[in-house]
């Protein structure tokens, strides 16, 4: 690979704030004329928010975006394409109703006499696409295609609509090897024409495969940028998970302490296409932590705990004794509680009160004809938000009003209600500010020396370090390690996400 | 045969249209008649000019409740300025179809920028214009003015002894420029646009907002327009003209193979809606026997049928799954 010349995009300092979080703070961002870029970080890092930044979805709060040495300040995705930043995204945001010929050239049509010359329009799109090695008719509807010739069409048409700099979100996602070879094929001749690609994926192989450079984003932050070639995998992951330089952790580890007795053990649990057969124990009183990159498979482990998948293999024994998970509702019989990763999607109900969505899981254990006296579940709201410290004036305000860190802790107080035995946690500390994850940490920690079993999946390996009595590293949907005692340090666990896996996964739980 | 499976509904239609026009024929031989045709033309054409506004709006993944109304608001508010402040028709026209323009626009605008469904903000258009129409006289004005008549004189001899008249012309006029408009022109495409997915649409960089604006502008000035026409046809102005045109108009678009969710559907498909409506009147009312209402059950029943065949061919063309 050649070295890339001249700085092409140049961001500086953009930062975007939503309520209770920063979501990009002050985050640089260098692209040179002929490279290809790696925009790497886990979810909440950023990614999302600087593309849109770039693409001028949503408006600048601080910083400055200069492109070829001229300051840009896209305000719509129009006007970002018009000074040249085009995006693709994973889900393809071409219209399928629409031809592959109006899908190109939708708002810049080929006119005669003040109408669209369709004929011009099929010709000039055919030419177009066979330079990107497709011969489909263009008059056909985009839906006729599939996923990965939709994805060529959409940069067919980013290209065409004279693109420098060219952002890729996920593009390979939904590919198979030989279409994910044909695009790399794509980016590298429109490198080599000068252009700028920003490619921003999750998978690290396609990184070293195609990249020059990388920046890793982490928690809205620019954590660094580097030479693909001279950066080794195992430091571009602990770039990318947030581990200090030894020595400098102020997270310290707890002292060990006494096992309780076992309360929930898997056993080579697993579903075929979701995540390979994997085993781990929890005692009373632990906590089990999860670690593992994007993608390894770490949410599905609890989607199969707590029974939201059903397994086809494997058992989960509690208290010694086997049991069948049908769905939630046995595991919340069980006494099993989740709090999934996606609050907005999966946990809270916007417009509900605060009161109303801590009681929720409570009420629904009850079933609703013995409903909770409203008294009681004032008593109840009245309690946690003290007890978690929820930044409210009252218990009655929609929760969608509140922080994210605010919205977490009012989703944990919703299990706790349930005073469950074991509390499944994603991503606990995800897009929340730095004093929330504090907070949220100290409260882990009561619950556990209060008897609790936890099971906390998080990307954070220096907390996961710092509160887990055990790590299950998870990596590419099968059990990678299983960390235990002395050896759970944050070193260790990226040490087990990147060395590949191949022996099977350990059978027996440590 | 993807082209096909998108055409079909619209080739579905031709082909009951032409069926029951055959069979219409063998009955009653005289249906053949350029009489016949021409007053088929005439008696639809407020209800061909209100699809024409209606496909641009349904395209669009929108729906317009309002245009029965503001087709009543015009034929008092005519009525009022040519009978009562005695103004000239022709600027009268004038008068009514800016207004209209002007009032979809409004609708448009509402409904981008207070992010409401079309259904509540033209429900509250309908509302309005209904009440408004009702305030300006609740009686039915007649229109007397010379000029009507001349207009009404004016027509195309029909081989045959039938004629084409005026607001027959206006409606075949409305949707040559209505199908021009959405096939040929960028402003039609991104219509399309809309239709397919809104939010996709912005992002490939069209202006959702201006969009939004002509489409509804475009259905209250065809509504206007429908006025006109109903006004010119009965010679008279009635706040109550109209009720429930709307649902008849959407009806016409349904049935002429457009899909009610936006993106999929054309102009002709609209044409042979309404005439399909009209044709199966006509024959009620040769028929002489049966109650015109039965024309409401069958325009029911068809619409049900290719509401269902809408589904099959959408299940059968799109495997490849919608991203949307």
């Amino acid at each position: 690979m050649t070295e890339p010349a001249a700085t092409l995009l140049s961001a500086r300092g953009l930062t975007r704030t939503y309520p209770g979080v920063r979501a990009l703070d002050g985050v640089d961002l260098t692209l040179r004329a002929g490279e290809i870029h790696a925009l790497l970080g886990e979810n909440g890092a950023g990614k999302s928010t600087l593309i849109n930044l770039l693409t001028g979805a949503q408006p600048i709060e601080a910083g400055s975006i200069h492109l070829d040495g001229r300051e840009v300040r896209p305000r719509s995705p129009a006007d970002a394409a018009a000074s040249g930043i085009v995006a693709v995204y994973q889900e393809i945001t071409l219209l399928p109703n629409l031809s592959v010929a109006e899908n190109i050239y939708l708002g810049r049509e080929p006119t005669r006499f003040g109408l669209v010359d369709r004929a011009r329009m099929r010709r000039e799109a055919a030419i177009l696409l066979s330079r990107f090695g497709l011969s489909i008719d263009p008059a056909q509807p985009l839906s006729a295609f599939s996923t990965a010739v939709q994805q060529l069409i959409a940069i067919a048409r980013a290209v065409d609509m004279s693109a420098r700099v060219l952002i890729l979100d996920e593009p390979t996602a939904s590919l198979d090897s030989a279409e994910v070879a044909v695009l790399f094929r794509l980016m590298r001749e429109l490198a080599a024409s000068g252009m700028a690609v920003l490619f921003v994926t999750h998978f690290l192989d396609q990184v070293y495969e195609v990249t020059h450079r990388i920046t890793v984003l982490r928690g809205g932050k620019l954590v660094g940028e580097r030479k693909t070639a001279a950066l080794p995998r195992l430091d571009l992951v602990a770039m990318m998970l947030g581990k200090l330089p030894s020595g400098d952790n102020h997270l310290q580890r707890h002292a060990a302490r006494e096992p309780g007795a076992p309360f929930v053990t898997v056993k080579d649990l697993g579903k075929r296409h979701l995540v390979a057969p994997f085993s781990a124990g929890i005692r009373r009183g632990e906590v089990l932590g999860v670690a593992g990159l994007l993608g390894s498979g770490r949410t599905e482990t609890a989607l199969l705990l707590f029974g939201a998948e059903r397994a086809d293999a494997g058992e989960i024994i509690v208290d010694g004794a086997a049991v069948t998970l049908r769905g939630p509702r046995d595991a919340i019989r069980l006494g099993f509680g989740f709090c999934p990763e996606d609050r907005k999607l999966d946990g809270i109900v916007p417009d509900l009160s605060i009161r109303e969505n801590i009681v929720l899981a409570l009420q629904a254990r009850l079933g609703w004809v013995r409903r909770l006296p409203l008294a009681r579940q004032r008593e109840l709201a009245d309690t946690y938000i003290k007890l978690l410290n929820i930044r409210t004036p009252d218990a009655e305000k929609p929760i969608q009003l509140l922080s994210g860190g605010n919205q977490q802790k009012a989703l944990l107080a919703r299990w706790l209600a349930t005073k469950p035995r074991l509390l499944i946690l994603d991503e606990p500390t995800r897009g929340i500010d730095v004093g929330a994850h504090a907070e949220i940490i100290l409260l882990l920690e009561k619950l556990r020396d209060e008897g609790m079993a936890l099971y906390v999946i998080s990307s954070e390996v220096e907390e996961v370090a710092a509160y887990a009595d055990r790590v299950m590293v998870m990596r590419e949907r099968r059990q990678a390690g299983m960390l235990t005692g002395e050896e759970v340090t944050p070193s260790a666990i990226i040490d087990a996400i990147v060395t590949p896996v191949d022996m099977p996964p350990p059978g027996r739980a440590a | 045969m993807r082209i096909n499976a998108r055409t079909l509904p619209f080739l579905a239609t031709l082909g009951v249209f032409i069926l029951l026009y055959a069979v219409c024929a063998i009955q009653y031989p005289s249906m053949l008649s350029a009489r016949v045709i021409g007053n088929l033309l005439t008696d639809n054409a407020f209800l061909g000019v209100l699809a024409v506004g209606m496909t641009f709006v349904i395209l669009s993944g929108g729906i317009d409740l309002s245009v029965g109304a503001v087709m009543g608001f015009t034929t008092v508010a005519l009525a009022v300025m040519i009978e009562g402040a005695g103004l000239h028709p022709l600027v009268s026209f004038a008068i009514v179809l800016v207004g209209g323009a002007a009032f979809g626009c409004g609708v448009g605008a509402a409904i981008h920028w207070l992010k409401a469904p079309p259904f509540i903000v033209t429900l509250t258009a309908m509302f309005l214009a209904r009440g408004a129409a009702l305030l300006l006289s609740t009686d039915s004005i007649p229109v007397r003015h010379e000029f009507y008549q001349t207009l009404s004189d004016l027509s195309l001899s029909l081989p045959g002894g039938g004629r084409l008249g005026l607001i027959a012309m206006l409606m075949l006029l409305a949707f040559v420029v209505g199908g021009v408009l959405l096939h040929f022109t960028r402003a039609g495409l991104r219509v399309y646009a809309l239709g397919g997915n809104a939010r996709f649409a912005g992002l490939m960089g069209i202006d959702t907002a201006r969009t939004t604006i002509l489409v509804y502008g475009v259905s209250s000035t065809m509504a206007a327009l429908a006025g006109i026409i109903f006004s010119l046809y009965t010679r008279s102005g009635y706040a109550l003209t109209g009720v429930g045109v709307e649902l008849d108009a959407i009806a016409a678009v349904v049935i002429g193979g457009t899909l009610l969710s936006g993106g999929v559907g054309g102009m002709a498909g609209s044409l042979i809606g309404v005439l399909i409506q009209g044709l199966i009147l006509t024959w009620i009312t040769f028929d002489g026997s049966l109650s015109s209402w039965w024309t409401k059950i069958a325009i029911g029943m068809l619409l049900f049928i290719f509401i269902g065949l809408q589904r099959l061919i959408l299940q059968f063309s799109a495997p490849t799954g919608r991203t949307g």
